[in-house]
């Protein structure tokens, strides 16, 4: 399997993401540019945390005027995995391809943390490896994670399982304290924590190797059924 | 129209028109000797701020000589944008500490900001990637609105340049004390890696290459900055608000980038920042090392205002701007790597070989000064030093021994200190991880980070007591070294070498000059003893409000090499059961000491009394007993002496202590600030091969699985008995405690 890592110029979580993917998960990854306007012969899109266009403006609005995002968007409508975290999250959001808002922070200020996260739902490509319920430890590092929705959209969000992973304790006062959430099909997952820092004890967690795992299995029953 | 608003040459010199850009008349005059005529306004500015104290050290320069700054794997020593150390396997690691004090007190986000900023292109002119920040923060008490502000701020100003770039805070400290109040201090560190064969230096080499600008166009921020930092804050230093500098992280990021991959280019000759004092000291620094000269057309230069003089351009302390020397013919290449990252690079002049930095504005020649002149040849002065009062007084004070009630309730008291407290409400608002190098996180005695495609891993860390220092600045020096050294042991590193920041009050005052004097003695022979060479560094004086200086506060950046990431040691008990060591005995050392501030509200007396060759036989033998394998957490004893540090080691863990102290566990066993000494713990069956390797390790308790401290006498009588979680909310809650309490 073959991944993007999407990088803007202010990505600074794009050599993070590549090295998670490649070191601990051992597929296969590659950096595209954000001039570029395909993503052919990638089986799955990552976008990467940072500050996309320096994000002095909102997090995530100026990036989604960027060519490659056209490339994402098309790879989402064909059922590819994308996952969006942190600025990658804001991106899609701003984007579109999730619904949803980003706030500042509740106390207006930057965290930086590990925290404990609970899987709400393991029926994604991006969960199956945990259990459901499961609690996780994997860091955040935001200033912009207050996720935002109005009550008809949280409606939806809940009916179709949307919600994937919340905070066990509101960190930053999101709605229905919501750390992740994908699109209604499935296959778009934007989350502020980052897996892509859990995936090595050495560094203090290794509960964000088993999302990296699930894409991969996914990916694989995927294509051994179609082939 | 701006020229002519210019004063005339001779106008300079009548009006002393010099003396408000901070040149004295002798200099003046040497500057009117060594041109043979008298300069106009430009020229004047370029001296002006060349002579500075901040670019020329010339109080300084005469006390830095004595630094050790030379050892076998030191690749670059001072005088470059940073140091740099061999680690071996043809990687090096370099680093630089610098201050942006006077900024911060006047502006303290922006300020605080573009220090993290111009650290961080010190380090990457080099040709290093950055890996890793540190910042050593000073404020008055938190009980002022005004001092909460500046903290706030500071803070936030880091975090949003750090974490925006993508460089990882892992660590740092912050001390408060009331003669910080109106000048606080802002030091940032960087740390970077680099291959050496990347290694670059700042040299305008080559006639004829060409001299490219990239970067941030110029504006009229900043004019006057180094200048500025080289003044006494006042009331009227609100005025200067104009001279702080405005950062631009994500433009900062996009000239990290590209500059990293253009070092890759031979086309490139030499490469640095433009830092304080912009165009200026660029061009002439890079031009005197190289033996050359430069010619500039200013008109070339990317201008974000309209009409801008020739000296406010080359005075501008603009941010993000970097000045490249490029062999000729091969321009191009250079410019298309800038572009691909959506940056400006133009060509600006050419090197020249008369050794003259010669400037070209409207068709005119508007400076044409030797660039030795500028860079080199700034007056050296040796300013008369006087022991103080002061100092006599506090060594002929009898000894200091403390008179506490229940020592539990003074322990909960000393975690309160802001200075003791945990630091959490800082270090959650910097991202400390990003780059996934980070092991061990801010919060314990330093900040460990792998060596990504190694098994190797480096210790950081930043120190300075500098209350010690203001009791007697020569054991202070020796200290602040001995310290931050101790910090890195703790963590399993051997200590590379130093990068200080020497903050200090107005050095024309005898007793301030006294102070550089004898701190600059005690850090030079810590450092030799402990061969921990100097490889850089910064020097911040004229750190006064109204007349009252800083205590002085050389803060000591130091680097160690973990040779295997199995020897990375926390502060935090690993295990239950596991035996406790204490190495070192406690003296009567309370002057200066946490507890001293605390009961008497000032402090007096001695610092405590420092034997560097027990000093340097504990840190190797600690350092070998963590590398065999021996010792399960490690801790050095520092403000609040051997309960804090107990304390300490508990919380984040789920443990507690049993420890029995020889004799009455008295006030100085307990909490005198005695250095050289370690907090230990060690697994039952390691016992006996730590103790042959630490032999003066003396055996006190065991960790607990119940949370609980407990510190018996040596009759086995309970002098303190805590619960860990008390202590621990305590001391977690007590900064964002005072943040909120109204003043």
């Amino acid at each position: 399997m073959k991944f993007a890592v999407i990088v803007f110029p202010g990505s600074n979580c794009d050599l993070d993401m590549y090295h998670a993917v490649k070191d601990e998960l051992g597929a296969e990854a590659e950096y595209v540019w954000h001039e570029e306007t395909s993503l052919a012969g990638f089986d799955g899109v990552l976008l990467p945390g940072g500050f996309s266009y320096g994000d002095y403006l909102r997090t995530g609005a100026i990036a989604r005027f960027s060519p490659i995002m056209n490339a994402v968007k098309q790879a989402a409508e064909e059922g590819k995995p994308v996952l969006g975290v942190c600025n990658g999250f804001q991106i899609l959001l701003e984007a579109g391809l999730l619904p949803g808002a980003m706030l500042r922070n509740e106390k207006l200020k930057f965290i930086c943390a590990p925290v404990k996260l609970v899987v709400e739902n393991t029926g994604t490509p991006f969960t199956a490896a945990y259990d459901d319920g499961q609690e996780i430890t994997i860091p955040v590092a935001h200033g912009e994670g207050n996720y935002f929705c109005d009550e008809a959209t949280l409606k939806q969000l809940k009916d179709n399982k949307q919600i994937v992973f919340t905070y066990k304790n509101n960190i930053n006062g999101s709605v229905a304290n919501i750390a992740g959430i994908t699109n209604k099909a499935g296959n778009v997952l934007g989350m502020m924590p980052h897996p892509e820092r859990a995936v090595d004890q050495l560094l203090g967690s290794k509960d964000g190797l088993a999302l990296f795992q699930s894409i991969l299995s996914h990916w694989r029953e995927k294509n051994a059924i179609t082939s | 129209m701006q020229l002519l608003r210019e004063p005339s040459p001779q106008q300079i010199k009548d009006g002393r028109i010099y003396a408000e850009m901070g040149l004295t008349d002798d200099e003046f005059a040497l500057i009117e000797n060594t041109l043979g005529r008298l300069p106009n306004y430009t020229e004047t500015g370029l001296f002006s701020v060349m002579w500075s104290e901040h670019c020329s050290y010339k109080n300084s320069k005469v006390l830095l000589k004595k630094f050790p700054v030379s050892g076998e794997k030191v690749l670059q020593g001072p005088g470059e944008g940073a140091g740099i150390i061999d680690i071996g396997d043809g990687q090096a690691v370099v680093f630089k500490i610098e201050s942006h004090n006077h900024p911060s007190a006047i502006e303290p986000y922006q300020g605080a900001a573009t220090g993290v900023g111009g650290i961080i292109r010190d380090v990457f002119s080099m040709g290093a990637r950055p890996v890793a920040l540190l910042n050593s923060l000073r404020f008055g008490e938190l009980t002022t609105p005004r001092v909460k502000y500046l903290f706030e701020e500071v803070v936030a100003g880091i975090a949003g340049y750090g974490n925006c770039i993508g460089i990882p805070t892992v660590g740092g400290e912050v001390q408060f004390d009331p003669c910080y109040e109106g000048n606080p201090l802002v030091n940032a560190m960087c740390v970077g890696l680099i291959d050496h064969q990347d290694i670059q230096k700042g040299q305008a080499k080559g006639v004829g290459n060409s001299v490219i600008y990239v970067g941030a166009s110029t504006g009229r921020d900043g004019i006057h900055g180094a200048t500025f930092a080289s003044e006494e804050l006042s009331e009227a230093s609100e005025a200067k608000r104009p001279a702080v500098q405005v950062g631009d992280p994500f433009m900062e990021k996009l000239l990290l980038e590209a500059c990293l991959e253009v070092i890759q280019s031979d086309a490139l000759v030499g490469i640095q920042d433009m830092g304080a004092a912009g165009l200026t000291s660029s061009s002439a620094e890079m031009a005197s090392k190289a033996g050359s000269g430069i010619e500039m057309d200013l008109d070339k230069v990317p201008q974000r205002e309209k009409g801008m003089t020739a000296y406010e351009m080359m005075l501008s302390e603009s941010q993000e701007r970097m000045l490249l020397v490029v062999q000729t013919g091969r321009e191009q290449e250079i410019i298309d790597v800038f572009e691909r990252w959506g940056l400006e690079a133009t060509v600006v002049g050419r090197v020249t070989e008369d050794k003259k930095l010669r400037l070209l504005h409207q068709g005119e020649v508007v400076a044409d000064v030797p660039v030795d002149a500028l860079a080199e040849e700034a007056p050296v002065y040796h300013k008369p030093s006087t022991e103080p009062a002061l100092y006599r007084e506090f060594q002929a004070l009898p000894t200091y021994r403390p008179e506490i009630g229940n020592p539990g309730d003074v322990l909960k008291q000393l975690l309160q200190q802001p200075t003791i407290a945990s630091k959490e409400w800082v270090y959650n608002q910097y991202d400390y991880m990003v780059r996934t190098n980070t092991v061990v996180s801010p919060g314990s005695d330093a900040a460990v980070l792998r060596i990504r495609g190694t098994e190797k891993a480096l210790a950081m860390t930043t120190d300075c007591n500098s209350r010690y220092l203001y009791l007697d600045p020569y054991i202070g020096g020796q200290l602040a070294i001995a310290e931050a050294a101790r910090n890195l042991i703790c963590s399993g590193a051997k200590p590379l070498g130093v990068t200080d920041c020497l903050n200090y009050g107005n050095p024309e005052k005898p007793e301030i000059f006294w102070q550089l004097e004898k701190s600059t003695d005690g850090l030079s022979e810590a450092c030799e003893k402990l061969e921990t060479p100097v490889i850089g560094g910064n020097v911040s004086l004229y750190n006064e409000t109204n007349g009252e200086a800083v205590y002085p506060t050389p803060v000591i950046g130091m680097v160690g090499l973990i040779e295997h990431v199995d020897h990375i040691t926390r502060q935090q008990f690993q295990n239950e059961g596991d035996a406790v060591y204490l190495v070192g005995e406690a003296g009567d050392d309370f002057g200066g000491s946490e507890l001293q501030k605390m009961l008497e509200g000032t402090i007096s007396g001695k610092a405590p009394a420092l034997d560097l060759d027990v000093e340097k036989r504990r840190q190797e033998e600690v350092l070998t007993a963590i590398q065999n394998g021996t010792v399960a957490s490690a801790h050095d004893l520092a403000e609040g002496g051997f309960l804090v540090a107990l304390a300490e080691c508990t919380f984040g863990t789920p443990f507690g202590a049993d420890v029995r102290l020889p004799g009455e566990a008295a006030v100085k066993e307990l909490f005198a600030e005695t250095p050289s000494r370690y907090l230990l713990t060690v697994k039952e069956e390691k016992r006996a091969a730590f103790e042959a390797l630490v032999p003066e390790a003396r055996f006190v308790g065991s960790v607990t699985k119940e949370p609980v401290l407990t510190v018996k006498d040596e009759a086995g009588q309970p002098v303190v008995q805590e619960q860990v979680k008390t202590l621990e909310d305590t001391w977690r809650g007590a900064v964002a405690c005072l943040l909120k309490s109204k003043a």
